[in-house]
């Protein structure tokens, strides 16, 4: 017989909001296939359907909210199992520079980027649904480090906020033995991504040249370092932000 | 992805050439008509563009593609560009 790796899921039950494309679904397989429940969730049931599909083993849950939504989310986090893992993932980005900046469209990507994930997790604590042990994960970026990108600021401001909140939380659970990380990737290919056409496919193409690595990172790379900071190979990680970025950061 | 709905408005070529004026730091307002080659200008960089196609989207409510900015060569073309997607 073979030892179970402490790389493995199996026997955990895992919460992935923003499963519906990308980093999330991604995610959601990733975690399927190490032998983990997952519980998905997204607003685009759709899109939730197809992640389903894609899901290894048996007992996978959609659960479809609007996280803007407190009544969504209260119906959500009532009808979880208890938990073992979070992936705090949904998020969205928009483009802007300073002088043109919308209030509205700010306030959209701090809802969305940074105050979801936060009471989400704050409805998670209060009603105890996360098991000793537990490990929830944000998706950040290296945005929220250091990076400056022209026009980033809404996504940029939003996942610093999100940062500080993670070291925080990682802090104040850590008597419950709740561990808090983040993945803080560069930028992954996902729809997300392609959306803005603001870059012609040459400057995209001139962009990924100045990685080390030479290519933009792909969904599965930071759906596996979720996957390692979700299983018990990090059971002494907490507070951390894990950089997934080809390298950009050496430069 | 965007979910405001912001009043389309009309276009004025002078009100343009003004609003792209605007975007560039070091350059004379009055350097800038219908036919500059504004990716020529001294003061052009990656940040104007962004700059430029920020302002469209924000007072005209068109996100122009990186194609449409690389296409246009002269402030008309950009101007016919954006009226095309009003």
């Amino acid at each position: 017989m073979i030892a179970s790796s402490p790389f493995g899921l199996e026997n955990k039950v895992v919460l992935v909001t923003g499963a519906s494309s990308g980093i999330g679904r991604a995610a959601a397989v990733e975690i399927s296939k190490l032998g983990g429940t997952v519980v998905i969730s997204g607003r685009n049931e759709v899109e939730l359907a197809r992640t389903l599909d894609l899901l290894s083993g048996v007992g996978h849950r959609v659960l479809a909210c609007d996280l803007q939504d407190r009544d969504e989310v209260a119906e959500l986090v009532d009808a979880l199992p208890a938990l073992d893992g979070v992936v705090n993932n949904a998020g969205i980005s928009k483009f802007a520079t300073l002088g043109h900046l919308n209030e509205d469209q700010f306030q959209e990507v701090l809802q969305i980027n940074t105050l979801s994930p936060i009471f989400l997790l704050n409805r998670l604590i209060k009603t105890k649904r996360i098991r000793k042990g537990g490990s929830v994960v944000f998706t950040s970026s290296i945005a929220a480090l250091q990076q400056a990108t022209y026009a980033y600021s809404m996504y940029t401001t939003s996942k610093a906020g999100l940062q500080g909140f993670v070291r925080i939380a990682a802090l104040e659970l850590a008597g419950k033995r709740i561990r808090v990380n983040s993945v803080n990737p560069a930028m992954i290919e996902t729809e997300m991504v392609g959306k803005s056409g603001w870059i012609t496919p040459e400057q995209y193409e001139a962009d990924k040249q100045r990685y080390p690595l030479k290519r933009y990172g792909r969904p599965e790379e930071v759906a596996n370092a979720i996957a390692f900071l979700l299983s018990d190979a990090s059971s002494w990680i907490t507070g951390t932000s894990l950089v997934i970025d080809g390298g950009i950061g050496l430069r | 992805m965007n979910f405001f709905i912001k009043q389309h408005r009309t276009m004025d070529i002078q009100v343009f050439l003004q609003q792209i004026a605007d975007q560039f730091d070091d350059t004379d307002p009055s350097l800038i008509a219908s036919n500059t080659e504004f990716k020529k200008l001294d003061d052009y960089s990656s940040l104007t563009a962004l700059n430029i196609i920020s302002m469209i989207d924000d007072e005209y409510d068109v996100i122009l593609k990186g194609e449409d900015l690389r296409n246009s060569i002269t402030i008309e073309d950009l101007y016919n560009a954006v009226k095309a997607k009003l």
